[in-house]
């Protein structure tokens, strides 16, 4: 009876001190990093197989940030070329130079018109000749064939498609005009097309990253298979389904790390190397335009996503497979 | 510390390797639990180690009631019990010295306090000199005692030891025997599964002794 007494307030004691020990911040910090650390070992002493299923990882990864990666940067080109979206307006060749400029003389008055530029046939034939090496070919021909051409910058206020059309409208009904075109148009275009390359990233990521899930969730369930008698065993003396499932989750998510991490060296490759032919691309059309990729901002994301990847995968694949596991 | 009322168990297969069992161990107790092969002493200790479930009966665990505990209670019920496994289950991708350490990682112990209790264990079953080693490459008596140490290390209220001598020589053995019992004086209840007759006659402890699932014989408090 004494006894017993005595081995109860040892066994209360014994609970007291265990409740404060899984309380202590420290040692569940300490706990967690310590499994951190062992999981990332585990994958280091497997290096080859695991490098080989964060560059899967990676890849899957990459394409659609790097395919996103380009599309911003066309966005940005064509958002450089929105401000300024200009008309060319051609004359019908019987309009006389003198007649051609007091057209733009009045046009210049029209609120809708911030200025005009009146290119006469002459100087449009030596821009054209001096730009496309066709000197020889035009000098041949007794007449210049070329119109007369307005070059219309709209006001501000009348820069967005539809004011811009109203604007190509009216002058498409003056008797002078023979072609009135909005340079705007391939703008219009390019931003449709790549509304739809966005859509289109939007569901390759949607589907790489679902193989990214499977992929780690695949590679999580091997090693608990790897790993079945150290489950029974750690179960049989006493571990929680929490204590068994740490390592797996930390596994997957130092694999979403690794591949992050290889997916930005991937990504920042490829643009590198993109870089100069699209620079010198760009100098062709008199553009200082260059590929940027914001290189902290990308990895910041692509290791977010990763870990929020590796995780979920590695849990779903946990949930579906640890519990099965029970000793008997 | 141990009451089984009217307990049988009945495996998937059919077979009833317990039926109707019932004794009560008192707290800080030691007894011996004898029978021939498959007479169900390892399935009696499964039980109480919440490995198998009861199929009908009650079992008390320290006072509590046990028999449809949830299983996510049952971890910390199975961390106050030291288990000496038959077949030893030692990890052997680990060290000695790790697999003596693996209760008190999952309990959540500090890594200072760690060391300190693995190595009195381990110095406790003449080991020390082995704890960087792998169980492979031990003697089957040597691994049957780093079970013991891993069973012990947590300082546990209740020890069950399923042959916990098999493999080892009758000197070997008697101080195996000793040192349960030295766990015994400092309050720890000792339940060994053995059918190591002439070493059980030796010592002086109640036995219980199992006969195709029934309990026969001698018996500590039989109910
Ligand atoms: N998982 C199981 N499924 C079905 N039957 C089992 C299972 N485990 C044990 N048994 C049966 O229950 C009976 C008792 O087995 P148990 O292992 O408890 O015997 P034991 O007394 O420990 O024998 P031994 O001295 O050989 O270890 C045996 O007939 C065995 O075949
Ligand atoms: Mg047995």
């Amino acid at each position: 009876m004494k006894r017993s007494r005595k081995n109860q307030r040892q066994s209360q004691h014994h609970w007291h001190a265990q409740l404060r020990r899984l309380l202590s911040p420290r040692t569940f910090l300490q706990r967690h990093a310590q499994v951190a650390l062992d999981s990332l070992g585990r994958l280091y002493r497997n290096r080859v197989a695991s490098l080989m299923t964060a560059a899967v990882i990676a890849i899957a990864l990459a394409m659609p940030a790097g395919l996103y990666l380009l599309l911003d940067n066309l966005e940005r080109l064509s958002g450089t070329w929105d401000g300024q979206a200009s008309m060319s307006v051609f004359l019908q060749n019987s309009v006389s130079a003198s007649a051609a400029d007091r057209l733009a003389k009045s046009v210049r008055e029209w609120p809708e018109v911030h200025s005009v530029q009146l290119v006469t046939p002459d100087e449009a034939l030596q821009e054209f000749s001096q730009r496309s090496g066709f000197a020889d070919v035009l000098d041949a021909l007794d007449e210049n064939p070329l119109p007369a051409v307005l070059v219309v910058i709209p006001a501000s206020g009348y820069t967005d498609p539809a004011a811009a059309s109203a604007l190509r409208e009216r002058f498409s009904r003056l008797p002078e005009t023979a072609l009135a075109q909005l340079d705007l148009q391939w703008v219009q275009r390019l931003a449709a097309i790549l509304d739809i390359a966005r859509r289109g990233i939007l569901i390759t990521g949607c589907l790489l990253a679902l193989a990214v899930l499977l992929m780690i969730g695949n590679t999580i369930r091997l090693e608990i298979q790897n790993r079945r008698e150290e489950i029974l065993v750690t179960k049989l003396i006493g571990a929680t389904n929490g204590f068994v499932r740490r390592p797996f989750l930390y596994c997957g998510l130092w694999y979403g790390v690794l591949g992050a991490i290889i997916a930005w060296l991937l990504v920042e490759t490829g643009f590198w190397l993109l870089s100069a032919p699209v620079s010198n691309l760009a100098g062709l059309y008199q553009s200082d335009f260059h590929l940027e990729t914001l290189p902290f901002q990308l990895l910041w994301i692509l290791v977010m996503g990763g870990m929020c990847l590796g995780l979920l995968g590695s849990w779903l694949a946990v949930g579906r497979h640890l519990d099965a596991i029970e000793p008997t | 510390m141990i009451r089984f009322t009217n307990i049988s168990k009945r495996y998937p297969g059919g077979y009833e390797a317990l039926s109707n069992i019932s004794f009560h161990m008192e707290k800080g107790a030691m007894a011996f639990l004898t029978g021939h092969s498959g007479a169900g002493k390892s399935t009696l200790l499964k039980l109480i180690a919440l490995i198998e479930r009861t199929t009908r009966g009650q079992l008390f665990l320290d006072g509590q009631n046990v028999s449809r505990i949830g299983k996510r209670r049952i971890p910390y019920i199975r961390r106050k019990i030291g288990f000496i496994f038959q077949e030893h289950h030692l990890l052997f991708d680990r060290t000695v010295f790790d697999n003596v350490a693996l209760p008190l990682i999952i309990a959540g112990y500090r890594h200072q306090e760690i060391g300190r209790r693995v190595r009195a264990a381990l110095d406790k079953l003449g080991l020390l000199k082995k704890e960087r080693l792998y169980p492979i490459t031990l003697s089957g008596g040597e691994q049957q005692r780093v079970g013991i140490a891993r069973a012990v290390v947590n300082k546990p209220m209740l020890l069950l030891a399923d042959e916990p001598t098999g493999n080892l020589d009758p000197d070997l053995s008697r101080e195996i025997m000793a040192l349960f019992a030295l766990f015994n004086d400092v309050g720890v209840s000792v339940l060994i599964a053995s059918h190591d007759i002439p070493l059980i006659e030796e010592l002086d402890y109640p036995a219980l002794s199992l006969e195709h699932g029934r309990l026969a014989g001698s018996v500590v408090d039989r109910e």
